[in-house]
């Protein structure tokens, strides 16, 4: 039978392949383990794996992460749940002061092999603090891995990577589209590799890199384009992040264009501009540029249409950038 | 269970030798081999020694900023003592007693402080987590430690530290909560020290004490005096044994920094010759020796030499580390993953080609 899956349900498959192959992954935070999570992202695995590996916690971010600390320096490879990326700020204390930093601190003696899963992300009409996407506060930390997904497939593959990671690995979770589409994804476990972009669409006169749930947004405004060929990177790692496929595309190319959903200034965007004009700059035909979330809290859901760039404006601003 | 019904909203401390070395309560008397109540006695001194000497080389210019245990001996190695070798100790910062009992040793302990991270690497064995500077948030990886140990159907102990200030935190909230639901094998251990660097615990909480926070958790809480090492070890024991069977417990060591908050402190803006005053006579070390002098076990003209001896050995293994822990350029970068990412490549490449290119205009 083909196993035709979405990103959630990508995402509950992992956790599940890993929890049967390897004893010490437990998988817990708040709703986890009677409801399976409020997007059923853990279903079913109190029920086959029993209320040790499987569990609830007390609504408590800090002590979800920091507890998960204690867990990873005991030998075990805790996968903790955030609900939404908008609750992670009470455990971010944890993360940067101890999560990213045992390994250095004790000189390699002691490392935490521990992830952080939360959806992130907005456009699902939420309340206020739902829909969040501060990756680059995260990637920002030494120490820390940060990777987002786009597809079941590569969902499925990451986090399985993530969790046999030796380090901590924050992996975030388009929620707009963990339901948008399914995919055929091998019913056994597999990883890919973190910090490896992948070239979706293959193009030779405008670079466009984004991730997450902006991954299906460019390729729907790239539909649309038949005079330009634009190539596409999914950049699937946020830290580190994989230079060698941005460099090698705008090396090609010319025209880079980043598209994400988060703020502008000081996103990861900046990021991978800085990365193009201290690698590529010679190559460079036109600025480097940015289609992004604005500068402005993320709105309710009556005005959300405005913040997240559409598939039009993405397509107007990679016109643009090609008439430059 | 002799002291799960303790109720520490009567306010009433343990205490089983009082300041003049008498035993006040012989029933609670922990039993100590005279060759344990010396190991006791050369721990706290061992410690003191190493506060000394450390205090002297920071005033040298030899060591960087440090927080002293002054006082607090008794709190420290009393707890420690209680703990096998197989239970874990997790600091905050101002434990020296208890590292010594975990088996840190002076040069790594001396290494750390003198600024590398070479002194946190404790050697495999030892189950004593690195000095957690943010406050509390140590709380958290103590309570999962004890997750662990209980998923594994171990009986492992996980003795962990704060101070009065500690409990103001969110953290300890959250770990005293995680701790209660899952009964994790915890024993939280406020050192009172009065003083959080120069706030005092009037303003630190309107609780009748520290201990009394433990009953909101569902936990026993047990107010001890923390000046007293028959007090800490008997309580400590019990503690250690009742987070194996049952689950976690919270003890008050009520005590007094004697000394500065760390070197970059000065007690004297905050507090008075007359605040200080009657601790002096609270002194552990005072009281014990003199039990020891009574019991036959030490001379009063042995203490003086014995802290030559243990001043010597720490400045053997401070000489031992004073050169040699400088830190190596490439170990800077190496230890955030266990690979080294290509930027972090980058990023060393770069600085020791700048550093060659340098050292090659100089010549």
């Amino acid at each position: 039978m083909p196993n035709k899956i979405n990103i959630v349900q990508a995402v509950q498959q992992a956790l599940q392949n890993e929890m049967a192959l390897d004893p010490t992954v437990v998988v817990y935070g708040e709703d986890v383990g009677v409801e399976g999570g409020v997007f059923r992202a853990t279903v079913g695995l109190q029920q086959e794996f029993g209320e040790d590996r499987s569990f609830d916690t007390p609504l408590a971010e800090s002590a979800i992460v920091g507890s998960a600390v204690g867990m990873a320096i005991n030998g075990f490879k805790p996968v903790v749940e955030m609900q939404f990326m908008g609750f992670i700020y009470p455990a971010f204390n944890q993360i940067i002061s101890h999560v990213a930093r045992y390994r250095n601190r004790t000189r390699g003696q002691r490392h935490l092999p521990m992830v952080i899963r939360a959806p992130y992300g907005g456009g699902i009409r939420a309340l206020e603090h739902h829909s969040e996407s501060t990756e680059a506060m995260f990637a920002h930390i030494p120490g820390l891995k940060v990777v987002i997904p786009s597809t079941p497939y590569d969902a499925k593959g990451l986090l399985i990577a993530a969790i046999r990671d030796p380090d901590p690995v924050l992996f975030l979770e388009p929620k707009r589209i963990y339901r948008a589409f399914r995919q055929e994804v091998p019913e056994e476990a597999y990883t890919l590799p973190i910090g490896k972009a992948k070239i979706v669409k293959e193009g030779d006169e405008l670079t466009v890199v984004t991730w997450g749930a902006m991954v299906p947004d460019v390729q729907k405004a790239v539909s649309n384009i038949d005079d330009i060929s634009v190539e596409v990177i999914d950049l699937r790692t946020i830290s580190p992040m994989d230079r060698e496929t941005i460099v090698a595309s705008v090396e090609k190319t010319g025209r880079i264009l980043i598209v994400h959903e988060a703020a502008k200034s000081f996103g990861a965007g900046a990021e991978i501009m800085a990365i193009v004009n201290e690698k590529a700059f010679l190559s460079l035909e036109a600025p480097p540029t940015r289609l992004t979330g604005f500068d402005t809290i993320f709105p309710l859901p009556r005005g959300e249409e405005h913040y997240i760039p559409t598939p039009a404006r993405i397509e107007a601003k990679i016109r643009e950038l090609a008439a430059y | 269970m002799q002291f799960e019904k303790f109720n520490p909203l009567e306010d009433e401390m343990i205490q089983v030798m009082d300041e003049t070395g008498e035993i006040v309560d012989p029933d609670l008397l922990p039993e100590l081999s005279d060759e344990e109540l010396l190991k006791l006695y050369h721990t706290m001194r061992r410690s003191r020694a190493i506060d000394s000497v450390a205090l002297n080389l920071q005033r040298q210019g030899r060591m960087l900023t440090y927080a002293p245990n002054l006082g607090q001996e008794a709190a420290q190695v009393g707890t420690g003592f209680a703990l096998k070798e197989t239970d874990w100790g997790v600091p905050a910062f101002r434990e020296l007693g208890m590292w010594l009992s975990k088996g840190w040793t002076v040069d790594k302990i001396l290494q750390y402080w003198y600024g590398s991270e070479w002194g946190s690497h404790h050697g495999d064995d030892i189950r004593l987590l690195p000095v957690s500077v943010p406050i509390s948030s140590q709380y958290q990886h103590a309570v999962g430690i004890g997750m662990a140990t209980r998923l594994r159907g171990e009986k492992d102990v996980v003795m962990a530290y704060t101070g009065d200030g500690g409990t103001s935190q969110g953290d300890f909230h959250e770990a005293l909560n995680f701790a209660g639901v899952y009964k994790t094998p915890t024993v939280f251990v406020i050192q009172n020290n009065q003083y959080a660097i120069s706030v005092p615990r009037v303003m630190q909480t309107a609780s009748k004490n520290y201990a009394v926070k433990a009953l909101a958790y569902g936990m026993p809480g047990i107010l001890v005096d923390g000046n007293d090492i028959f007090a800490m070890v008997a309580i400590s024991r019990w503690a250690v044994e009742y987070a194996r069977e049952n689950g976690p417990v919270l003890i008050e060591a009520y005590t007094f920094r004697m000394g500065a908050h760390t070197t970059s402190d000065d007690p004297t803006k905050y507090r008075t010759d007359e605040d200080v005053e009657p601790w002096i006579a609270k002194d552990p070390m005072i009281r014990f020796e003199k039990y020891l002098i009574n019991k036959g076990l030490l001379k009063e003209d042995e203490i003086e030499p014995l802290i030559e001896q243990f001043e010597d050995e720490v400045m053997a293994a401070y000489r031992s580390i004073e050169h040699s822990s400088d830190t190596e350029i490439d170990e800077i970068f190496k230890y955030h993953y266990a690979e080294m990412t290509p930027q972090l490549q980058d990023q060393l490449d770069e600085y020791l080609a700048y550093l060659k290119g340098a050292d090659s205009n100089a010549q």
